[in-house]
């Protein structure tokens, strides 16, 4: 099998590994319920995670995440109640200001030549204080559009759901596969994560192809803004911190190598459902404390880590001779 | 000895002017900014608050600096902050005497340190990468050691730690003074401080010159861990209690911020203790004069990413370019080949 | 006189400066359509820089380039791709962590519906690596190949973008003999295409077999331009490192070193690096390390400090076995080592003058007894006065310093730790005339003090000059040792020369 597919595979088998032992307990996690709840809860997360995934996979990292989240959310409920724009047109706007912002930040990175780390707090702190200058209260959206969104699932054979917000991480997921490896963006993206002294050499255009990917980021974050305001149905500018760890965490589990230039969105899909297994698992037990999902995690990224150090170090040795 | 002197205030000159800058502004909008006053020997005033309530952050930028200067970086140090106050909490309430909770805390965070530093040092693994698994778990784990509970206790010992006082100044100033001069002291009374800037600089040119270079960087990790037990402390003293949840939350990014704002370059090298305790102080002035002024608080975070921006253009390669008259232009790659190997 | 449509590229009087050195003064340099042009000199003579000049890496300060008879002035790499110059460099200059096909495509991968049309790559990608008898894989990871595979996709690559002219810096120095006869089959058909190819590389046998003419720099000057049937090795290796130039300096001394004997290392070596070897060092010796560029010369000092640790035999220092395994144990041993890459192994750049030059002293007594400022600053001062190194004042940043007086910092920086064997690694690599001539009297003084030296150098008059021993490498092996009256230009050229011959027959 080709190495590269190493880490995802043991992603997978993890998965399915961790699901079966949970099924053994627990024979009704079996169920598209607990599937269809497993992908609304994890919406938000997983359409962020997917643009952390290219963030990531062209080296970078992106800390203002968990902020746009709240910013759109809370930008989104004021809109709705003190004016009288149709749901539809705030979230066209809200992405187009999620977009730009990132847009930014990339050409900050770029041009300025500064750690993506300390440019992107910057961002953090800045999305996060205009959540909070637009309100500090948590504002429900009561607009009926926003009912009659979240009234729409897919029904699975089961009892299952697959909510309207479930359905679009999905087809972000695949969207997300399909401009990695079938735009030559994708292909871009890799290529700084192979390094971008060799990549500006190659002729990858590097400055646009930084400052779409940060775009990219934040558009994603704009919308999983929204799919977080959908999902709690208000907007609160103290909501969703920290998302960007578990976004960096899904994506590292996932198999996607921290350092960038190797991984797959598919396998921040796998990641974010690792994630959301242990503390549906932890729910289904009612014994277990909730802070076990985080020393679990924290040592699965470790174990990760330690997994791409060793094929690194093995791939460094054995190259298949000419 | 003079000329000493000066070059050290003059390292200082850009922080001690703008928080010179920023509590005249303050004061200017809160005229009972700069009061202080003395009761039952001990004083009290906003600007003695600035310097209680940073401590924390003070305490961590100590740590962070040395870290940064290895060209490092210690995310976890907010997560080891909540598990020092887990174990401070739950040793002093489980009947154990105060020095015996302290000694063990602060040999957590030193744990936690050895920990970090050898990941980076050893295991060569990325510093952000390294410290971030145990940014991730240490919040579980201080969870764990609190069962989830906010874990209080009425240790008057432990408490003297968070709200008592000596030499008419809070505890948390008093720790954090005598600790930020003891290790600026020990950096650079020794020879530790100049091996850690050769170390971040070139880590490769160090270790041919003879520079143990692993045993420095867990060293840096070590102290940075040692850092977040105290500040640990004090968070849980103060509060009289261990919060998992929110102990020291996000408090790293605050004290990278803190050393940003102090001027040590993220890319590792020169560093300066003073001058990222400054920033730190810089930090809380603005939060509470923003506090104080009637502002609303939530510009707090937007001025942050204002000062990071505003640093981050001074510090920019192509900034520093555009503006270096003086200074001979970089080198664009000599033409030295390396032997064929 | 050729007409110019014979040239396919043609470079006329280049010059190119560095701050402190001229690295291309007035060189000309003309290659023929269908032809191998070998471009050869030493380390610094200004081989790299006039390939950059001619890729647009570089801006050159003067002179032209002709392109097919038509002036160009390529403005970067991708200019000179387009124009028809494409260049392949020693380390595989591709994206390990993408297929092979999009390494071949990147940035113009065929597209249906706006999408990467992946199949149609990938099939196009194998058609054109066939043309290079290379049936693989092409979704594989570039990575996951051999460098001599990398190597010819990397051809594959420019040639196909690029098409007149193709540059392959030192494209053998990783391969072994089958890959190299699978890269020469593919050039040996390039070349039947009429491409012009330059190609660089320190292997004098390669030179032999595969190209037409040769074309010999030194010190940023050209030295001239052969037939290669026309020119005996020895003739080259005296063009690449200026025998009759050391021909007219007299040897320095025709005694042998008779100082005690004291560094013993009996088979000493690392796998992969340099075979195991043996040596004796006396006190007041400088043993001289002589070779073509890739026989092993760094790999000795590397292995000598502990930088690489030995994997076999013994070190011994009076008679008694030492541990040399790391950089520190070697220091304790009053070891020095100046590497050949001083911005990325010597100086420290950011920290100043003083603080390079007291690193090691301050690193062997160890961070807990720090040597005082006031004695620091008489340490940085008594050096720099006496290696005259030139700087404004002793906290000035490294960086700032020139490259000779950098050299110098880190020469202070082990005599501060009062060294008993130095090893120097081109020593006067890169440096300007007068501190090259202060740098050779140093070493000779210090030997006359009783210091072991291993100084490993490229230029032959200057190993003359100081070594009372000059060691001879060739393909990571010690082949042969000159001493007393032997150590001459000649003799030294002639045992290189021999060592290449045998290895040629």
């Amino acid at each position: 099998m080709k190495q590269k597919y190493l880490p995802l595979t043991a992603t997978i088998l993890i998965f399915l590994l961790s699901y079966a032992l949970c099924v053994a307990q627990y024979p009704n996690m079996l169920s598209t319920r607990v599937i269809g709840n497993l992908l609304t809860d994890n919406a938000f997360l997983g359409i962020a995670a997917v643009g952390m995934t290219f963030v990531i996979l062209s080296g970078g990292i992106d800390l203002s995440v968990g902020a746009v989240i709240a910013f759109t959310g809370v930008f989104l409920a004021v809109v709705l109640e003190q004016t009288g724009i149709h749901p539809l047109a705030a979230f066209a706007l809200v992405l187009a200001i999620t977009t730009l912002f990132g847009a930014v930040m990339g050409a900050i990175i770029h041009h300025l030549e500064m750690p993506a780390f300390i440019v992107t707090l910057a961002g953090m702190f800045l999305a996060r204080g205009m959540a909070f200058v637009l309100s500090i209260d948590s504002i429900p959206i009561k607009h009926p559009f926003y009912a009659t969104l979240k009234s729409l699932y897919f029904k699975l054979p089961g009892g299952g759901r697959i909510t309207l917000i479930g359905g679009l991480m999905l087809l972000v997921f695949a969207i997300g596969i399909l401009i990695a490896h079938r735009t030559r963006f994708g292909t871009n993206v890799y290529a700084l994560g192979g390094g971008t002294a060799t990549a500006k050499l190659v002729g990858v255009p590097v400055a646009s192809t930084t400052v779409r990917i940060y775009a990219l980021s934040g558009l994603l974050a704009g919308l999983s803004g929204i799919v977080f305001s959908l999902y709690t149905s208000a907007g609160y500018s103290l909501a969703a911190v920290g998302v960007e760890l578990d976004a960096i965490t899904a994506v590292v589990i996932g198999g996607t190598l921290l350092t960038g230039g190797s991984g797959f969105v598919a396998g921040t899909l796998v990641g974010i459902l690792i994630q959301g297994l242990i503390q549906t698992y932890i729910t289904f037990d009612g014994t277990l404390s909730s802070w076990w999902t985080k020393i679990l995690i924290g040592l699965l990224l470790f174990a990760f880590i330690l997994l791409q150090k060793g094929i690194i170090r093995l791939s460094r040795n054995g190259r298949q001779p000419a | 000895m003079t000329s000493t002197v000066r070059t050290y205030l003059g390292r200082l000159l850009p922080q001690l002017i703008a928080l010179t800058i920023i509590i005249a502004a303050i004061s200017i909008i809160f005229p009972g900014f700069l009061n202080l006053q003395i009761q039952n020997g001990r004083l009290y005033g906003s600007l003695v608050d600035i310097l209680n309530r940073g401590a924390p952050v003070v305490l961590l930028a100590i740590g962070m600096t040395v870290v940064i200067a290895t060209k490092g970086i210690d995310l976890s140090v907010g997560a080891v902050m909540a598990i020092c106050g887990a174990v401070s909490a739950s040793l002093i309430t489980s009947g154990h005497s105060l020095a015996e909770t302290l000694l063990i805390t602060l040999a957590v965070g030193i744990l936690c340190g050895i920990w970090n530093g050898i990941l980076v040092a050893v295991l060569d693994i990325q510093p952000i990468i390294a410290t971030l698994v145990l940014m991730v778990a240490g919040r579980g784990i201080a969870q764990l050691i609190t069962e989830g509970a906010i874990l209080t206790f009425n240790d008057p010992g432990l408490i003297f730690i968070g709200s008592g006082s000596f030499a008419g100044l809070p505890m948390p100033v008093v720790i954090w003074l005598v600790f930020g001069v003891l290790v600026a002291l020990v950096v650079r009374q020794t020879a530790l401080g100049m091996l850690v800037e050769a170390v971040g600089v070139n880590r490769e040119a160090s270790t041919l010159s003879g520079v143990f270079t692993p045993v420095l960087l867990i060293a840096a990790y070590v102290l940075s861990g040692l850092c977040a037990a105290i500040a640990g402390v004090i968070a849980a003293a103060d509060i009289k209690g261990a919060d998992a949840n929110n102990a020291g939350l996000w408090l790293e990014l605050d004290a990278i911020l803190a050393v940003v704002v102090g001027g040590t370059s993220l890319l590792g090298g020169r560093f300066s203790i003073a001058a990222s305790v400054l920033g730190a102080i810089i930090i809380q002035a603005i939060n509470t004069g923003i506090l104080l002024s009637g502002f609303p608080p939530e510009f707090n975070l937007i001025i942050k990413a204002a000062i990071i921006v505003f640093i981050l253009v001074l510090q920019s390669p192509r900034f520093r370019a555009a503006f270096a008259f003086v200074s001979i232009p970089r080198v664009a790659g000599k033409p030295t080949e390396r032997e064929a190997k | 006189m050729q007409t110019s449509s014979d040239n396919i590229l043609s470079a006329v009087r280049i010059e190119k400066g560095f701050p402190g050195t001229k690295a291309l003064d007035k060189v000309d340099f003309h290659l023929r359509r269908g032809e191998v042009h070998a471009l050869l000199g030493e380390n610094g003579a200004g081989k790299s820089t006039l390939i950059k000049c001619l890729t647009g890496a570089y801006r050159r300060d003067g002179g032209s380039i002709l392109l097919d008879g038509a002036e160009v002035d390529p403005r970067d790499t991708f200019d000179a791709q387009r124009l028809g110059i494409g260049t392949v460099y020693q380390e595989v200059n591709l994206l390990p962590n993408l297929t092979v096909a999009e390494n071949l495509f990147l940035g113009r991968q065929p597209r249906r519906f706006g999408m990467v049309d992946t199949r149609t790559m990938n099939r196009k990608a194998r058609e054109l690596l066939a043309e290079y008898e290379l049936d693989l894989d092409v979704t594989r990871d570039l990575a996951s190949f051999s460098v001599a595979i990398q190597q010819v996709v990397a051809i594959a690559r420019a040639v196909d973008l690029s098409g007149k002219v193709l540059i392959l810096d030192e494209p053998t120095a990783s391969l072994d003999a089958h890959e190299v006869a699978m890269l020469f089959r593919i050039v040996r058909r390039l070349k039947a295409r009429g491409l012009g190819i330059i190609f660089i590389t320190h292997f004098l046998e390669q030179v032999y077999e595969i190209s037409d003419r040769i074309t010999v720099l030194r010190n940023g000057q050209l030295v001239g331009t052969r037939d290669t049937s026309d020119l005996s090795r020895r003739d080259l290796i005296a063009m690449m490192i200026g025998r009759e130039l050391a021909a007219e300096i007299h040897s320095a001394r025709t005694e042998v070193a008779e100082g005690r004997l004291r560094y013993r290392f009996r088979n000493y070596g690392r796998r992969g690096r340099i075979n195991p070897f043996d040596l004796d060092v006396r006190a007041g010796e400088v043993v001289g390390i002589a070779g073509l560029l890739g026989s092993g010369r760094t790999e000795t000092a590397d292995v000598l400090f502990g930088a690489h640790r030995a994997d076999s035999g013994t070190a011994e220092i009076d008679g008694q076995t030492v541990d040399l395994s790391s950089p520190r144990a070697a220091i304790r041993q009053k070891f020095g080592f100046c590497p050949e890459d001083r911005k990325t192994d010597g100086i420290v750049g950011d920290l100043s003058v003083r603080e390079n030059i007291v690193l090691a002293l301050q690193a062997r007594r160890g961070w807990t007894r720090p040597i005082s400022r006031a004695e620091q600053n008489r340490l940085a001062d008594q050096y720099i006065r006496a290696l005259d190194i030139r700087t404004p004042d002793r906290e000035k940043p490294i960086k700032l310093l020139s490259g000779g007086n950098q050299q110098k910092a880190i020469l202070a920086r082990w005599l501060a730790t009062e060294p008993e064997f130095l090893i120097l690694d081109e020593p006067t690599r890169g440096i300007d005339v007068g501190a090259h001539a202060e740098i050779v009297r140093l070493i000779e003084s210090l030997r006359e003090k009783g210091l072991s030296l291993i100084v490993i150098s490229s230029e032959i008059e200057e190993l003359v000059a100081y070594s009372t021993r000059v060691v001879v490498l060739r393909d990571r092996t010690h082949v042969a040792e000159l001493g007393g009256d032997r150590i001459t230009a000649h003799q030294i050229v002639e045992a290189i020369a021999a060592a290449n011959e045998r290895e040629a027959s």
